[in-house]
């Protein structure tokens, strides 16, 4: 057996593990057979030592070969030969791809043993893991994805789970209205991905990655673009991205997500899925440093990013809501580094915050008690009072404080400008509909059917 | 050779199933009998369609063809797989059907009006389409008059229907518009013809009917008179032959009106069959979106959503069904905690939604991802709405999702878990929505034989530059050698 079919054989299990353990887990809910936590637990133990296994032997191997760029093609999905047209169904494994896998299995397995003794006994184990394996599967196709659907897939599945993991407690309304906000967020950022999707296409003639954002081996690649074509698929994919990874203007899911269990927040919000869009940046960086103004609006976008989410998260009055604003700054960081045309400093700097992040949310529960530890060897209070606040003048301090408590008013400005307008303008056409309606049939107006105050309002 | 009838015996079966409904007697075994008669309707459905696919041409040596000396009903690479998809949603529908709900729904009704939807699909004769189309109405509206519920909407718009439908294709496709001649004649039946799909579609302004008839008729005859589509078909079969360019462009921009505006009114109902109504009405615009925009790859995309919108959508709305069956009618406005006691139906409801929207890993993805390529390719600028609908159609789905299933924690003296009847139904959907996601490439080419089969009946002039084409005059392609066809193709 030739090196080349062992790295691919390597590359297959990398994404078929997570795939088969979601069918293990999935295949006997819709049989109506349950499975015992005993049960769940090796399945999933067995699909993430698989993956990492198959993952760091791959990587082992890129090494030993001095092959950097790996690709694994799985044949055509759809073909179209009439047409010219088809979805390969590739993965890439490169320098960018593998340690971000690599820490994407390191990662999940972590939390899935921490939420094994977590989630004991909770009516929707099984609920949980079979997310968990939608979200390991989308996360692994995401990173490794040769194509742009592949990508636009795992995407979509990280998307799904993370929408249903919020509402993981889901016999309470708030964790239900939260998932909801998080889930039209995302909704907004695919619709932004997918005709990004279709105007690369359209440029480019192509679907591949090494065709599409960059000729070469990552992150050497150059793209073939003009700065204007560059700027109207690059500020597409800026949006997506800023929708998956919560940056201005749509932080406001953020702390929404927090509602969930402990687990999936730490590994969603605080350490992979955070980073997805900045990922996809990094991804197409060949594309946003083809035009200089796009490269500008990225950084400006990060920054901003990172200066609102420094800010917040020092007056939120949860811990978990507190790190995911730590968090977001981080990541504004990373979004600026990648439009500043670093490319190893954003990798390194994702996967150090996504692993300190990991730690400090799974603390997160036990935080009063860390105090008191610590507090019991220092021999007093700890203070946490910052001496630059005092540099803010007397009456700009409490309009701070206001601001950054409201979140910046984001969801607010959303709300008032987009969501709001949108759903009174529906509103509005249901009533005329409905007089019209009845006009016609001769009975009373049936505008019950969409009064404020219903459904709609969740959206808000 | 000759081969055995089992497209004529498909049709006919059903019509049979009226004559055991109209014995009285008792009403497990009566149901039983249609569900027998039913079940052979598929198997019959789905023996035709894979005598066409195995033996393509030997339709002429039928045994229909030797007894009356011409071919009465025919399959066509259009129509193959819609048959039995036809046969499949009825028997599912029927199979679905809760003893509690067994008087709401007129089985003799369901069976003739299955037999109606056959004989259409497998007609290809303008003139007895149309015949057919216009009698398919008859037991919708006598479903309405028999449940005492409000005729009046429905019997207009479906009134104007029947009336365009007759007129334009007399003028357009009988023996006598050949003897008036003249393309002024076509151009009024074209336009006759295309209000009537606009109207049996409920395309924007003519749609208020369809959510007014899913609210007030029995919920199953519903879904079986809208899900399988059969005004599309009629555009397919009636129009598209005829049609200018101008006028399949103008029902173009009317129908991805409709797709977004129905999106968003799906998101501010509060009766979940409203907002399934809207839901279909959005998917179904899209549908025909594909086909006049009469790009090979929008049009393929098209007709792969029609069947993965047919099967998610009859899905969906049975789920809605079984739904209603257990706690009556339900309002999006408030929380009902039903997951916790029917877990299946709540993954279903995602499932079939989620499929609806064209989600990765189910049916709908691959014919969404055409329709989009192939809708962008023509009008870079308004086909975003059917990106924009796609998005609120997902945002409505998941809304309805936690209302009905999440929120608060619901006790129940009795199981209102699924009955095996149901079970079978959802996973025999779920099997498809997810088989067909995962291997798509069979379906596809089928439905891109389909498409070189419409653009042969096509005897309007070729297709001209599309007007917004121009924007993508500012981003041209960068290797335009490599583009095989009027739509970017993606290469490796």
């Amino acid at each position: 057996m030739s090196t080349d079919s062992v790295m691919s054989a390597c590359g297959v299990l990398t994404v078929a593990s997570p795939a088969a353990m979601l069918v293990a887990l999935a295949a006997p809910a819709l049989a109506m057979r349950s499975l015992s936590e005993h049960a769940i637990m090796r399945c999933v133990k067995m699909g993430v030592i698989v993956g990492l296994c198959s993952t760091l032997a791959l990587a082992a191997l890129m090494i030993v070969t001095h092959s950097p760029h790996v690709t694994v093609d799985l044949g055509k999905w759809v073909d179209l030969p009439e047409d010219g047209f088809h979805f390969t169904f590739k993965l890439i494994f490169d320098q960018l791809s593998t340690p971000f896998v690599v820490l994407t299995y390191l990662l999940c397995g972590t939390i899935s043993a921490f939420a094994s003794s977590y989630l004991h006994r909770e009516p929707g184990f099984l609920r949980f893991f079979v997310c968990y394996a939608l979200f390991l599967l989308g996360m692994v196709l995401a990173v490794a994805a040769g194509t742009i659907e592949s990508l636009f897939t795992g995407w979509e599945l990280v998307g799904l789970s993370s929408a249903l993991l919020v509402g993981f407690f889901h016999d309470r309304a708030d964790p239900v209205r939260n998932a909801l906000r998080v889930w039209i967020v995302y909704r907004i950022a695919d619709a932004a991905f997918l005709v990004a999707e279709v105007v690369l296409h359209h440029l480019t003639g192509a679907g591949d990655f090494d065709r599409m954002v960059g000729f070469g081996v990552w992150p050497g690649g150059t793209v073939d673009l003009t700065p204007g074509q560059a700027l109207f698929a690059g500020s597409l994919l800026l949006v997506a991205a800023a929708g998956k990874s919560a940056l201005v203007p749509f932080s406001g899911w953020l702390p929404r997500a927090m509602e969930g269990p402990t687990p999936s927040s730490a590994i969603f919000y605080g350490a992979l899925s955070v980073h997805l869009g900045a990922f996809l940046l990094l991804r197409v960086s060949p594309v946003v440093q083809a035009s200089l103004l796009l490269q500008v609006i990225v950084v400006t976008l990060g920054i901003t990013t990172a200066i609102y989410a420094a800010l917040t998260s020092r007056v939120q009055s949860d811990i978990k809501s507190s790190l995911a604003f730590a968090s977001l700054s981080q990541v504004g960081i990373i979004v600026a580094e990648i439009g500043l045309g670093f490319h190893y400093l954003p990798l390194v700097h994702m996967i150090g915050h996504a692993c300190l992040r990991t730690l400090q949310l799974l603390r997160a529960p036990s935080l009063l008690a860390d105090y008191r530890q610590l507090e019991n060897a220092f021999g007093g209070r700890y203070s946490q009072a910052a001496s630059w606040s005092k540099l803010v003048p007397e009456s700009l301090r409490g309009v701070a404080y206001r601001w950054a408590f409201e979140r910046g008013y984001l969801d607010t400005f959303l709300y008032d400008w987009i969501a709001r307008p949108t759903l009174k303008f529906f509103r509005w056409q249901q009533r005329r509909e409905d007089k019209w309606t009845a006009w016609l049939t001769g009975t009373t107006s049936n505008s019950a059917t969409t009064a404020s105050g219903g459904v709609t309002d969740e959206i808000a | 050779m000759t081969l055995f009838p089992w497209l004529e015996l498909a049709v006919v079966a059903p019509l049979l199933g009226v004559l055991v409904t109209l014995r009285r007697g008792d009403a497990d075994i009566s149901r039983n009998r249609r569900l027998v008669v039913s079940g052979f309707t598929l198997f019959c459905a789905i023996a035709a369609w894979l005598q066409f696919t195995l033996w393509p041409d030997t339709i002429a040596v039928s045994i229909g063809h030797k007894l009356l000396g011409f071919t009465p009903l025919e399959l066509t690479q259009i129509s193959a797989p819609l048959v039995p998809l036809t046969a499949l949603l009825h028997f599912l529908t029927l199979l679905a059907t809760l003893r509690t709900k067994m008087k709401r729904l007129a089985y003799g009704r369901v069976l003739f009006s299955e037999t109606i939807q056959l004989a259409t699909l497998a007609s290809t004769s303008p003139v007895v389409v149309a015949l057919l189309l216009a009698i398919g109405v008859a037991p919708a509206y006598e479903d309405l008059r028999a449940r005492k519920a409000p005729t009046r909407m429905f019997g207009l718009f479906m009134g104007i229907y029947v009336a365009l439908l007759l007129v334009g294709t007399l003028l357009g496709h009988s023996a006598w518009s050949g003897i008036r001649g003249g393309e002024a004649w076509h151009s009024v039946a074209g336009l006759m013809l295309i209000g009537a799909v606009l109207v049996r579609n409920g395309m924007v302004p003519f749609h208020t009917w369809m959510p007014h008839y899913v609210e007030h008729a029995a919920f199953g005859q519903a879904i079986l008179f809208i899900t399988p589509m059969i005004g599309a078909y009629a555009a397919v079969v009636l129009v598209l032959p005829i049609a200018s360019e101008w006028q399949l462009r103008v029902m173009a921009l009317l129908s991805l009106f409709t797709a977004a505006y129905a999106a968003g009114m799906s998101l501010v109902q509060t009766d979940p069959r409203r907002m399934f109504a809207y839901l279909f009405l959005s998917n179904s615009s899209m549908v025909l979106v594909g086909f006049e925009l009469a790009t090979p790859i929008g049009m393929t995309g098209a007709l792969c959503l029609w069947i993965s919108a047919s099967l998610a959508l009859t899905g969906f709305g049975l789920t809605i069904r079984a739904v209603e069956a257990r706690l009556g009618s339900i309002s999006l406005r408030e929380f009902q905690g039903l997951y916790e006691h029917a877990p299946m139906l709540g993954v279903f409801f995602l499932l079939t939604g989620l499929a609806s929207i064209g989600f990765p890993g189910t049916i709908g993805f691959v014919g969404a991802e055409l329709l989009v390529e192939g809708v962008m390719e023509t009008l870079p600028i308004t086909g975003m709405a059917i990106v924009l609908a796609g998005a609120l159609n997902g945002i409505a789905v998941m809304q309805a999702y936690f209302r009905i299933f999440t929120g608060k924690r619901r006790s129940v003296t009795i199981s209102i878990n699924t009955r095996w009847q149901e079970q079978v139904a959802i996973v025999t959907l779920a099997l498809l929505i997810i088989g067909g996601g995962i291997y798509p490439q069979p379906g596809l080419m089928s439905r891109r034989r389909a498409v070189n089969e419409i653009h042969t009946t096509r005897i309007a002039a070729p297709p001209s530059e599309p007007a917004e084409a121009s924007m993508w005059q500012l981003f041209p392609p960068l290797n335009p050698h490599s583009k095989t066809s009027p739509v970017s193709g993606r290469k490796s």
